[in-house]
């Protein structure tokens, strides 16, 4: 609740922040101090200090699981603010409203992770998407920006169009709008149940761009200022694959029989599709697109497995998702070109963001002793220990080796291939940060008791 | 402690070496910490072989039921001890090669060889995976940086291969734990697993793979010929004397106690046979290649399968062979290696065609090289006599073959067929007359004397006195065959 309050504050403090403060930096550092008081807040929160007492009605729960994913939603932001910022100013001359916006899609991201009501939920996703809209569409001369911004904005209108009117049907159903008296152990699936679950599945597939839903991704991260395509592709993608996992497990965790062979197929139609599309792409930005399309495939499986392990396991994967994508987008944002043979020979000319762009990509690739290969190892856990699925968890480490070979496109054009990879200038605090990054990357791979240590506070 | 230092110095030092921005430097830290780990291994064989030293436990990732558990048997003894032994011989070697960047160069050198140490230690299942793929990305750096002119392609089908290979084992594995007792990866605990018939089918497959290929055993093999010729010698010396050995090791520890029916199952009546067909059709294929680096790695796949026939003959003297041999044929085949690179680097080539007449030119050189050529045909007194003799006699004297009758005369043919392509080698390279390239030839420089001395020294003595080889690896092979015996036995 704490972050909640502070990160809309913010964002209304931040749209005047552009009258106000002359000075770039000074809007920068008036959004970095608010997001770190807000992800402070939120940490006293998970030990039980509440700055507001609000009624809630029951309407949003904060627990354990929610808290935690806040604190890496917002300490996400961070980071992407401490290596991004400095692009942000060239998208356009709202530079503070840009600021603005990412403070209500976090508060639209906090209340998708912690709402215990369907009303809450669609609020939440709401609030995330509108902003994105105004985000992807921000470059204004760009025709693509605009073609994106226009694309996403009726495919996604188009979807929470679905989202409503299964929420609706569930209502119906339940005659509640909360998601733990939607189904009980005993619940016999009716008609309406079965067409609310779907709508609703269906919906968050649009949103996580899970095929075969996910025809609106390429060209919306693709059009958009790479800058913002990277916040899109990681926070909050991995915020709606929170709010997926909540959404499934509550309301219909106790019809799981029903429903799980849909999600079994949704999970092996992504893996498939976003991974043999990636491998096709000439430029470094659309193969992250579908590589983003290729780990959601990944990611579903927690909403197969939809155990203790899972949750632990999204946790992990969104984490070490969200921090390698973050980086890697943050050095392709410097480049002059996007295309593979523009990282030519990167590593000669920039030995040490080359080095963290590896570890990126093997993170990525889910090779082991970086973030990725746990959260994957995670992943495969989760199916095993819910038992069944063997074939998709083949399928699916099938799949990651197909992914090795469009990741590692780029390590062998950084390292094995000659070229003049021209790099936009960067400061010695970027390359600081990068390394940081990189570094957390490699340290949750070995020891992941780090985050869980935070998990189980 | 010991094997914990196995481990660390390797993993530290290469650490250390990517900031050591001098070639020169970076190579005289590399040896200093080769030896360093020789000398360890070696104090771990002898003064400091007590229990309590060779293990080493502490809590890793409690919530999956895997900690950080490593600990020298004989087995790994073995294989330590090789992988200790062959970095010095390597960097000693490659002492004249300039390499570019070669701070880098030396750094991955050493991280591969802590991974190697790690998969030879590790006791516990997911520490072992780790260590695997902490073997494999070094190489991947090292073939497609320092590698020959198609090194890219070939390097990236090497390791997409092993990849594939290793995922389907990750997965195998998680279903192991899962199927535990108390849901953890330590090695007593898959021992403890008891499956049935079905799923040890489909779970040997999974971990199958992975070993196979990066034996490699026909059919999988394809990878190996381009790799090994594209590599840089050093780093073909680390893929084929160590990291192949790493298939078999697994076999052994992770697959033969953990799934014994279904090993029993495919092992003698469709693996032994692939592993033969691949021999002949390896030994053929090393019969008419020109190229050296080609031909030895095809000789490599010929021993290597021999090595997984007598592996699931299951037979004490058969796997007790089979370590031995392991030992051995990695020694054997590094020198193999280092003659290559003298070629190499002296005459600028590695075709056969284009050698000869070096007896006259470098006869210590030629001495040492025919030495190592007769140890690789298994030639009585030389070390791999021993192994191979202990596993023909496993494969004979096996409770469970039923083919011998078969694969003993094939895998003997193929012995034959190696003689002829290694004679022919060595007839080639320093028999006949000079060429113009080879007119101007030296013999071998103290260094490489050194080298080729030590390896030829081993050789002897492994060959004339292998009994301390067999005290070492009694204990292992006797825990794997109890492991595994169980059911194969009441299945005959």
């Amino acid at each position: 609740m704490n972050a909640l309050i502070i990160s809309a504050i913010m964002g209304v403090v931040m749209m005047f922040s552009g009258v106000l403060l002359r000075q770039r930096s000074a809007v920068l550092a008036v959004a970095l101090s608010g997001l770190f008081v807000s992800i402070v807040l939120n940490i006293m929160e998970m030990y039980g200090f509440h700055l507001f007492k609000v009624n809630l009605n029951g309407m949003m729960h904060f627990d354990r699981f929610s808290l935690f994913f806040n604190t890496v939603a917002m300490g996400c932001t961070f980071i992407f603010l401490l290596l991004s910022a400095k692009e942000m100013e060239k998208v356009g001359l709202n530079y503070a409203d840009y600021f603005a916006l990412i403070f209500f899609i976090l508060s639209g991201i906090i209340l998708s992770s912690s709402f215990s009501s369907l009303l809450i939920l669609f609020l939440g996703i709401e609030i995330i998407s509108i902003p994105l809209y105004i985000l992807t569409g921000s470059d204004k001369k760009n025709l693509k920006s605009n073609e994106a911004s226009l694309k996403y904005f009726l495919l996604g209108a188009f979807s929470t169009g679905l989202m409503l009117m299964g929420i609706t049907l569930i209502y119906g159903h339940s005659g509640s709008f909360a998601i733990d008296l939607v189904t009980t152990p005993e619940t016999k699936p009716g008609i309406l149940l079965i067409a609310g679950l779907l709508l609703l599945m269906f919906s968050m597939a649009f949103k996580v761009s899970a095929a075969p839903f996910h025809f609106w991704t390429p060209d919306v991260y693709d059009g958009a200022p790479t800058v913002f395509t990277s916040f899109m592709a990681t926070i909050v993608k991995a915020a709606v694959f929170i709010a997926f996992i909540r959404l499934f497990y509550h309301a219909f965790g106790d019809i799981h029989e029903t429903w799980k062979y849909l999600v079994a197929v949704i999970t092996a139609l992504t893996l498939f599709i976003g991974n043999i599309t990636a491998v096709f792409q000439q430029s470094v930005k659309r193969m992250l697109a579908y590589s983003s399309i290729a780990q959601a495939g990944f990611m579903l499986m927690a909403i197969l497995a939809l155990n203790s392990v899972a949750s632990e396991g999204i946790l992990l994967y969104t984490t070490a998702y969200c921090l390698s994508t973050i980086g890697l987008f943050a050095i392709l944002v410097k480049m002059k070109d996007y295309t593979f043979e523009g990282f030519n020979g990167f590593a000669k000319h920039q030995p040490l963001l080359a080095a963290t762009a590896v570890i990126f990509l093997l993170s990525l690739a889910g090779i082991p002793l970086t973030a990725g290969f746990l959260a994957k190892f995670y992943m495969i856990n989760a199916v095993i220990t819910r038992g069944g699925f063997l074939w998709l968890v083949i399928f699916a480490v099938l799949m990651a080796a197909v992914s090795v070979y469009y990741y590692f496109r780029v390590i062998q054009a950084m390292y094995f291939k000659d070229g003049d990879a021209q790099l936009i200038e960067v400061s010695p605090a970027f390359k600081w940060a990068i390394s940081l990054v990189a570094a957390l990357v490699i340290l949750l791979g070995v020891y992941p008791q780090l985050l869980f240590s935070w998990y189980y506070f | 402690m010991i094997s914990l230092l196995l481990i660390l110095i390797p993993l530290l030092s290469g650490a250390a070496a990517f900031f050591l921005k001098q070639g020169n430097s970076a190579r005289s830290w590399a040896l200093a910490s080769s030896f360093a780990t020789v000398i360890v291994s070696l104090l771990g064989l002898t003064v400091l072989n007590k229990a309590d030293l060779l293990q080493f436990k502490c809590d890793w990732l409690p919530g999956l039921g895997s900690s950080f558990s490593i600990r020298l048997d004989g087995m790994g003894q073995l294989l330590c001890l090789l992988t200790a032994i062959s970095f010095p011989l390597i960097f000693i070697t490659t002492w004249q090669r300039q390499y570019k960047n070669a701070h880098n160069f030396f750094a991955l050198m050493l991280l591969s060889q802590a991974g190697l140490m790690g998969v030879f230690l590790a006791m516990d299942a997911l520490l072992f995976y780790f260590f695997w793929e902490l073997a494999l990305i070094p190489v991947y750096f090292l073939c497609s940086i320092w590698g020959a002119e198609r090194r890219i392609q070939a390097t990236f089908k090497f390791f997409i291969y092993t990849f594939i290979g290793s995922l389907l084992m990750l997965v195998g594995l998680i279903y192991l734990q899962s199927q535990t007792p108390d849901r953890s990866f330590d090695i007593d605990s898959f021992y403890a697993i008891v499956l049935k018939g079905r799923t040890q089918h489909w779970l040997f497959w999974l971990m199958f793979v992975a070993f196979a290929i990066k034996i490699p055993v026909f059919p999988f093999h394809s990878w190996q010929p381009d790799t090994y010729e594209q590599s840089p010698t050093a780093v073909t010396m680390v893929l084929s004397g160590i990291m192949v050995k790493m298939g078999l090791f697994a076999i052994l520890r992770w697959l033969l106690p953990v799934l014994p029916s279904a090993s029993y199952a495919y092992g003698e009546k469709m693996i032994a046979m692939w592993a033969i067909a691949g021999m002949i059709y390896a030994s053929l294929l090393a019969w008419r290649q020109d190229d050296l680096k080609r031909l030895i790695a095809y000789s490599s796949i010929a021993h290597l399968g021999l090595m997984v026939v007598a592996i699931f003959s299951e037979s004490e003297i058969g796997i007790q062979g089979v370590m031995v041999q392991m030992f051995n044929h990695g020694i054997n085949i590094i020198g193999l290696w280092v003659i290559v690179e003298i070629l190499e680097r002296k005459y600028g080539t590695r075709k056969l065609s284009e050698l000869g007449g070096l007896a006259q030119k470098a006869p210590v050189m030629a001495m040492l090289f025919v030495i190592v050529v007769l140890a690789n045909i298994a030639l009585p007194l030389t070390n791999a006599f021993v192994g191979e003799f202990m596993m023909f006699t496993g494969i004979f004297t096996s409770p469970i073959s039923e083919y011998e009758m078969i694969t003993v005369p094939a895998a003997g043919f193929t012995i034959i067929l190696g003689a002829i392509y290694m004679l022919r080698m060595v007839q080639k390279v320093i028999y006949g007359n000079t060429n113009a390239l080879t007119e101007t030839g030296t013999d071998i420089g103290l260094n490489e004397k050194l080298v080729l001395g030590t390896i030829v020294i081993l050789i002897i003595v492994a060959g004339v006195y292998p009994q301390p080889f067999l005290d070492l690896t009694k204990d292992t092979t006797n825990l794997i065959l109890n492991e595994a015996n169980i059911n194969p036995l009441t299945t005959k």
